[in-house]
C-alpha cells in the first residue's frame, strides 16, 4: 500500500498513467494515507462505527424495550450514584423507562435521520446543481434564485414553519430539514460543474458524441465528488442536530419515540431534580455529532488538494 | 439581485402556510370543531375567500406600507409586536457575537501562530466540541450547574421581578442603568450571562476555526517570509501584514453567523424564557398564529439580507481589490 504515489504531486497525471482499476485502488490508498494521518479523524471513524453497531444491535442488546415502563422504578439515578439500581445502568426517566435502552434505540433514529436527510438533499441538490451549472441561462437563474430565497431564511426557523404547516412528526421534520439543506449541495455542485465544464476532457467527450445526460452524470459529476463528500458529512451531523432541535421544540419526533431531542424535551421540567434524564440524551447527540465532524475534518483534509501539502 | 430575492422571500413567507395546508382558519382552529357557516364567515372576514394572487398583492401592499398583518392571538399589529420584542433579541445577539469575536479571533490567531502547540490543540479541540454542541442541551447543562447547583445566576428571564421601569431603548442593560435603581444593572447582567454564552458557543467555535485556518494560509505566503526576513518583529508581521489579509474570510464568516444567530436565538430564548423574537415565533407556531408566523418570517429574512448586504459593503473597506471593481 505504501508504494502508492503519495509523494508525487497528487493529481490527474498520475491517475491517467495508470489503468483504471489500479488508479482507483491507488487513489483509495492515497486517501487512506492522508485520512489516517489525522488522529482525530480516525477516532471519529471508530466512534462512528461503534455508534452504527450500537444502532444495529439495539433491539437485541438493549436491556429493555425503549417504551417499557417500570412504575416501581421511577427516576432511579445511574448505578454509580447513591440509590442507583444495577438493573438500570443509566437510571430511569419520569415514567420509569430505562435510559440506557432509550439512548441505544435513539441512535437508530438519529443515524437514520442523518442518512435519509443527506440522501434526499444530496440527490435533489446534485440534480438542481448539475442542471444549473451545465445549462446556465434561464435554468440557472431560476434554480439559483430559488436556492437564494431558501438560504435567506434561518434554516431552523424555516424548518420549524415547514413542520408546523406539514404537521408535527419525524417524517415531516426530515422533509423540512432536507429541503433547507439542499441549496448548499446545489450551490456546490453548480460551482464545481462550471469549473469542470470547460476543461478539455469534457470537450473531448462532447466531440466524441456524448449526450447531455452522459456528459453531466458520467463525465463531469465524478470529478465534483470531493467537495460533495465533505459537504455530505457536514450535513449529516447538521441534520442530526436540527432534527434533535426540532424534537426538543416539540415539532419533531413525538413522544414516546426515543429520539434524543424529544427525550430532552420530555425531561425539561426535571432539569434541577434528575440530571441524568437530561444529561445522557444530550451527551449522545454531542458524541455522535462530534464523531461525524471529526471524520468530516479528516475527509476534507484528505480530499482537498489545496491543504494536502501544508 | 436583491429585489427578486425580496419578492421571493415575501412569496415564500406568504405562500407556505396557504399552499401547503388547508387554509388559515382551519389551521387556526386546530383540533376544535367549527361549523361550516362560522368557517365561511371567518374566511370572508379575513379575506381568505378571494383568489390567492389578490390576497398576495394586498398583503404585499400592506407590507410596503408597514402593515404586516395583525396577530390573531393578541389582536395587535405584527410589526408593533416585533418592534417591542426585537431589542431583547438584538441585545442578546450583540452580546453573543461580541463574545464570539473577542474570544474567537485572538484564539484563532494565537493557535495559528503557535501551530501544533498545546494551546493550538486545546483550542482546536474545544472549537470542534463547541461546533458540534446541541446548544439547547448546553443551555440546560449550564442552568443545572450555574443556576441549580452554584446559584450564581438566575434560571430565566431578563431581569428580577423586583425591578420595574419603563423601557426606553428596549435594551435591558441600558434601561436598567437609566432607571437609576440600585442593583438593576447587576440583575440584568446576571440574567444575560448564560444566554449569551449559549448563543455565542457555535459562532465562537466557527470564528476561531476560520480565523486559525485563514491565518495559517496567510502565514504560509511568501510576503510574510519577506517581511520577517526584512527584520520586522513577529508581532508587527502578524498584526500588520498577516491579520489584515486573514480578515477577509473572517469577516465573511462573522457575517454568515448573523443568520445562524437568529436560528440559535429561537432555541436559546426558548430555554431561558427570554422574551425575544425567537420565542415569539415559536409561540406563534404553537398557537398557529399564521399572521405572526408569516410576518415574522418575512421581517427576519429581510433583516438577515440587510446584514449580509452590510457585510458585502464592509469588504470594500477591508479589501482594496474589491473597491476597484
Amino acid at each position: 500500500m505504501t508504494d502508492a504515489p503519495t509523494e508525487a504531486p497528487v493529481g490527474t497525471a498520475a491517475e491517467i498513467a495508470l489503468p483504471r482499476g489500479e488508479s482507483r485502488l491507488a487513489g483509495l490508498a492515497e486517501f487512506w494515507h492522508y485520512f489516517s494521518q489525522s488522529r482525530g479523524a480516525v477516532v471519529g471513524l471508530v466512534v462512528f462505527v461503534l455508534l452504527v453497531l450500537m444502532a444495529i444491535v439495539a433491539p437485541w442488546l438493549a436491556p429493555y424495550d425503549p417504551s417499557a415502563q417500570f412504575p416501581q422504578a421511577v427516576l432511579v439515578p445511574p448505578i454509580w450514584q447513591h440509590g442507583g439500581n444495577s438493573a438500570f445502568l443509566l437510571g430511569t426517566d419520569a415514567v420509569g423507562r430505562d435510559m440506557l435502552s432509550r439512548i441505544m434505540h435513539g441512535a437508530r433514529y438519529s443515524l437514520m435521520i442523518g442518512l435519509l436527510v443527506v440522501i434526499v438533499s444530496l440527490i435533489s441538490g446534485v440534480i438542481l446543481g448539475l442542471l444549473a451549472g451545465y445549462f446556465r441561462g434561464w435554468v440557472d437563474t431560476v434554480i439559483m434564485r430559488v436556492m437564494d430565497i431558501i438560504l435567506a431564511f434561518p434554516s431552523l426557523l424555516l424548518a420549524l414553519v415547514l413542520v408546523a404547516v406539514l404537521g408535527r412528526g419525524l417524517l415531516n421534520s426530515m422533509i423540512a430539514i432536507a429541503l433547507v439543506m439542499q441549496p448548499h449541495f446545489a450551490r456546490l455542485v453548480r460551482a464545481a460543474v462550471m469549473a469542470e465544464k470547460n476543461r478539455e476532457y469534457v470537450t473531448s467527450a462532447k466531440v466524441a458524441g456524448a449526450g447531455h445526460l452522459r456528459l453531466m452524470l458520467i463525465t463531469i459529476l465524478p470529478n465534483c465528488l470531493a467537495p460533495l463528500i465533505v459537504q455530505a458529512t457536514l450535513s449529516f451531523s447538521n441534520a442530526i442536530l436540527e432534527a434533535a432541535a426540532l424534537g426538543f421544540l416539540g415539532m419533531g419526533a413525538q413522544p414516546p419515540t426515543p429520539e434524543w431531542g424529544t427525550m430532552l424535551a420530555d425531561a425539561r421540567d426535571l432539569i434541577l431534580r434528575a440530571w441524568w434524564v437530561v444529561t445522557f440524551p444530550g451527551l449522545a447527540i454531542l458524541i455522535t455529532v462530534l464523531a461525524i465532524n471529526l471524520m468530516g475534518d479528516g475527509l476534507r483534509d484528505a480530499l482537498d488538494p489545496k491543504l494536502k501539502r501544508s | 439581485m436583491v429585489v427578486p430575492t425580496l419578492i421571493g422571500i415575501s412569496i415564500v413567507s406568504f405562500g407556505l402556510i396557504r399552499v401547503l395546508s388547508v387554509d388559515p382558519v382551519t389551521l387556526l382552529s386546530g383540533e376544535y370543531a367549527m361549523t361550516p357557516e362560522r368557517h365561511a364567515e371567518l374566511m370572508h372576514q379575513f379575506g381568505f375567500d378571494r383568489p390567492l394572487w389578490q390576497q398576495y398583492l394586498s398583503y404585499l401592499w400592506g407590507v410596503l406600507h408597514g402593515d404586516f398583518g395583525t396577530s390573531l392571538a393578541t389582536k395587535t399589529p405584527v410589526l408593533t409586536q416585533f418592534l417591542t420584542l426585537f431589542p431583547a433579541t438584538l441585545e442578546l445577539s450583540i452580546c453573543a457575537i461580541l463574545l464570539a469575536i473577542v474570544l474567537g479571533v485572538p484564539a484563532g490567531i494565537f493557535a495559528a501562530v503557535k501551530r501544533g502547540s498545546w494551546f493550538d490543540q486545546f483550542a482546536t479541540g474545544t472549537a470542534l466540541v463547541g461546533y458540534s454542541m446541541p446548544i439547547f442541551w448546553w443551555g440546560i447543562l449550564l442552568i443545572i450547574v450555574f443556576a441549580g447547583v452554584l446559584h450564581w445566576t438566575p434560571v430565566s428571564g431578563r431581569i428580577d421581578l423586583l425591578y420595574y421601569f419603563k423601557p426606553v431603548t428596549g435594551f435591558m442593560l441600558i434601561d436598567s442603568l437609566l432607571s437609576g435603581q440600585k442593583g438593576a444593572f447587576q440583575s440584568a447582567v446576571s440574567h444575560l450571562i448564560l444566554p449569551t454564552i449559549v448563543l455565542a458557543t457555535i459562532p465562537l467555535a466557527v470564528i476561531a476555526r476560520q480565523t486559525r485556518s485563514a491565518m495559517l494560509e496567510v502565514l504560509g505566503e511568501d510576503y510574510i517570509r519577506t517581511a520577517r526576513s526584512k527584520g520586522l518583529s513577529l508581532s508587527r508581521v502578524i498584526g500588520l501584514h498577516a491579520f489584515r489579509n486573514a480578515l477577509i474570510p473572517v469577516v465573511t464568516t462573522i457575517g454568515l453567523q448573523i443568520g445562524l444567530l437568529m436560528a440559535g436565538a429561537v432555541l436559546t430564548e426558548t430555554i431561558f424564557s427570554w422574551p425575544g423574537v425567537g420565542k415569539w415565533m415559536i409561540d406563534a407556531i404553537g398557537h398557529r398564529d399564521y399572521a405572526v408566523v408569516q410576518g415574522g418570517l418575512l421581517i427576519i429574512a429581510v433583516i438577515i439580507m440587510m446584514v449580509n448586504l452590510v457585510v458585502d459593503l464592509l469588504y470594500a473597506v477591508i479589501n482594496p481589490r474589491v473597491r476597484v471593481q
